[in-house]
């Protein structure tokens, strides 16, 4: 018994990461016992309702979006005829869709690493900026930056949106208010998400605006699970801050960073949200209309939902190669690697 | 690290706790942390602050300078906003459908996570599997069938509707989170309220649910925010129905570009922002805890 015990403590640390990678099944070996009215309303409603719901409301319509993908249902019809992959060509040879999965690419490209870098970076002052004599401790009043840090998280993204889109306005805007004080008057009454140069980058900005404080106080949790002594060592050995946080810090956390990436990544792929607050039609030459919009667009203004449908199962499959390939290159680059405590 | 090599000399000498000298390379790094983290910090908090100010400007106002300060502290942007442009029912909308959502959501979430993580039957693997897939799936996919699904039992465009929606998608994450929760909690203590005599459904309710609270504790915040803060899926599924509050947010800035009222759109900008940022101050000690729950293990 306690041999079973001990595994299943051990067991137990790896579930908390996003997918468990030691969760093998634990089967714990249990003299059957009769079945009594307790027991089979205990299961029916426990598993049954909950599980009643999300297939009903989740994967019912995943699974039909599958279906209709391959339709060209209008929506309001009731016919709708098997068109094979018609939808799919019509797509990648949509040039407007096109370019929706350019800037999704180009998101998710730059989107999770500027936030990561930015946050990781923070993250470290606040933990290990203090003093290199005596207690491994962070910066003084660090909680306070990590309170405030985390406060974007709580706004809701539309109000993100709206709000910048009123800080980026040409002539009232808090923006070139602040530019134009500092004497760069070239840039009064110039529109950041009028510009086709400039509309990406400032909608970049307010998404890394909105997310850093989050992965910051994630990556604080995430050094302060790192024990002292590990650092105490690496200081006794003569490495310095930088080397500490690259050879410590950034290893010891990497399951945290991949998360991370996944979740930005998702995000970057998504971006619907932003996107519409910021510039609902697109953008100017359509620089920030992205996938999700078109989508949108497509089922609920022209009411061709199995086109639709095809472009969110083209979303669908771009989120999946893309959690693959952050969990490949983090294989390949030695995330396997134990050194997990 | 403390351990103190007694010499001749250190014992004649009174002695004094240390206190680690600072170097001047430490104070070189910290200014230039401190100075980091302060640039960051202004500018998370200089657009919130902004757009609190310019609430209680006049459009004029706001068009004449993004600095001044408004003339008279006066709310009438924020009557505007409340009872013209519908925030306040809108307010009141999502305080119901995420209320009712969350307690739902926490409930069944729990139980499923505590059948799955404590008994093993065949098909339990399978059905973990298919929550963790309802994770990386995007909504999106989802959005255009549920339209239909929705339609067809007539609660398209209605906060019930809306309301089972929330829980199903939001259903995935609380059982992914819980079920690491449950696994955790001692077999012997199941053993032990059986042997007193307890059912299934008195050990869930008397035994289990109380010992994982903070657990649903911080489960139940991050659904708060994810689901006060959803857009996509009332925009889909609740077009007409009684809007929530970031969709009437949406909208009343989509109509801004024929009747420019900025002052009132600062305004329905600061009611949605205000309150969960004052909920969030006060309980964030245990959101940050909460974080480092869920990931750090």
């Amino acid at each position: 018994m306690t041999s079973v015990k001990t595994q299943q403590s051990r067991n137990d640390d790896g579930l908390a990461a996003v997918v468990p990678a030691t969760a093998a099944p634990q089967v714990i070996k249990r003299r059957r016992k009769p079945l009594t009215w307790d027991k089979v309303s205990f299961f029916a409603v426990f598993l049954g309702l909950p599980l009643a719901i999300y297939l009903l409301f989740v994967i019912w319509p995943f699974i039909q979006a599958f279906g209709y993908s391959l339709t060209d249902w209008s929506g309001f019809s009731p016919n709708q005829n098997f068109i094979g992959l018609e939808n799919y060509v019509k797509i990648f040879t949509d040039d407007i869709f096109m370019k929706a999965m350019g800037n999704n690419i180009l998101l998710v490209i730059f989107l999770p690493i500027i936030t990561i870098i930015l946050s990781l970076v923070l993250a470290s002052l606040v933990t290990v900026g203090g003093s290199s004599k005596g207690q491994i401790k962070g910066l003084r009043n660090s909680s306070f930056y990590r309170v405030v840090s985390f406060f974007p998280y709580t706004i809701p993204a539309v109000a993100i949106g709206i709000m910048w889109g009123q800080i980026y306005d040409p002539s009232g805007g808090l923006l070139n208010g602040i530019l134009t004080g500092l004497g760069l008057d070239q840039f009064k009454d110039f529109a950041w998400l009028g510009d086709k140069n400039t509309a990406m980058i400032a909608t970049m900005f307010v998404i890394v605006w909105g997310f850093v404080g989050f992965y910051m106080v994630l990556f604080v949790a995430g050094i302060k699970g790192i024990p002292a002594e590990l650092f105490e060592a690496a200081r006794i050995d003569g490495a310095g801050r930088f080397r500490t946080a690259v050879s410590i810090t950034i290893p010891l956390i990497r399951d945290n960073i991949q998360t991370a990436y996944i979740y930005m990544g998702i995000l970057a792929l998504d971006a619907f949200v932003y996107m519409a607050a910021l510039n609902s039609g697109g953008g100017p030459d359509n620089s920030t209309l992205v996938m999700a919009q078109q989508l949108f667009f497509t089922a609920f203004s022209k009411g061709q939902f199995g086109l639709a449908s095809a472009m969110g199962v083209v979303l669908a499959i771009a989120t999946l190669i893309f959690s693959g390939l952050v969990f490949v290159v983090n294989r390949l680059t030695g995330g396997d690697k134990d050194v997990s405590l | 690290m403390t351990t103190k090599v007694s010499t001749p000399e250190m014992k004649s000498l009174h002695f004094q706790p240390r206190t680690p000298a600072t170097t001047k390379g430490d104070k070189v790094v910290g200014a230039v942390s401190h100075t980091a983290l302060t640039i960051w910090t202004l500018i998370v908090i200089l657009p919130l602050l902004w757009t609190f100010m310019s609430s209680f400007k006049t459009s004029s106002e706001i068009f004449a300078s993004p600095f001044a300060l408004p003339a008279q502290w006066k709310l009438d942007n924020y009557i505007k906003a409340w009872s013209e442009a519908g925030i306040g029912s809108a307010f009141l909308n999502s305080i119901i459908v995420v209320a009712v959502a969350l307690v739902i959501v926490m409930v069944l979430g729990a139980m499923c996570a505590y059948v799955l993580a404590r008994y093993t039957f065949p098909g339990s693997r399978a059905i973990y599997y298919l929550m963790l897939a309802g994770l990386t799936f995007p909504i999106f996919l989802a959005m255009v069938p549920l339209f239909f699904v929705l339609k067809n039992m007539g609660l398209l465009n209605t906060l019930p509707g809306l309301i089972l929606v929330y829980v199903g998608f939001a259903l995935p994450f609380t059982v992914f989170f819980l079920f690491s929760f449950f696994k955790s909690l001692p077999h012997e203590i199941t053993e032990a309220a059986a042997l007193d005599g307890a059912g299934e459904w008195r050990t869930f309710f008397q035994v289990m649910l109380p010992m994982a609270k903070p657990g649903l504790a911080s489960v139940a915040i991050f659904n708060f925010l994810g689901l006060w803060n959803q857009f996509l899926i009332p925009v889909s599924i609740n077009a007409a129905g009684p809007r929530v509050l970031s969709q009437e947010l949406a909208a009343f800035a989509g109509q801004m570009g024929y009747a420019v009222d900025y002052g009132a759109l600062f305004a329905a900008v600061s009611v949605t922002v205000i309150p969960v940022l004052i909920v969030y101050v006060i309980f964030q000690r245990q959101l940050q805890g909460s974080v480092s729950q869920g990931t750090s293990k």
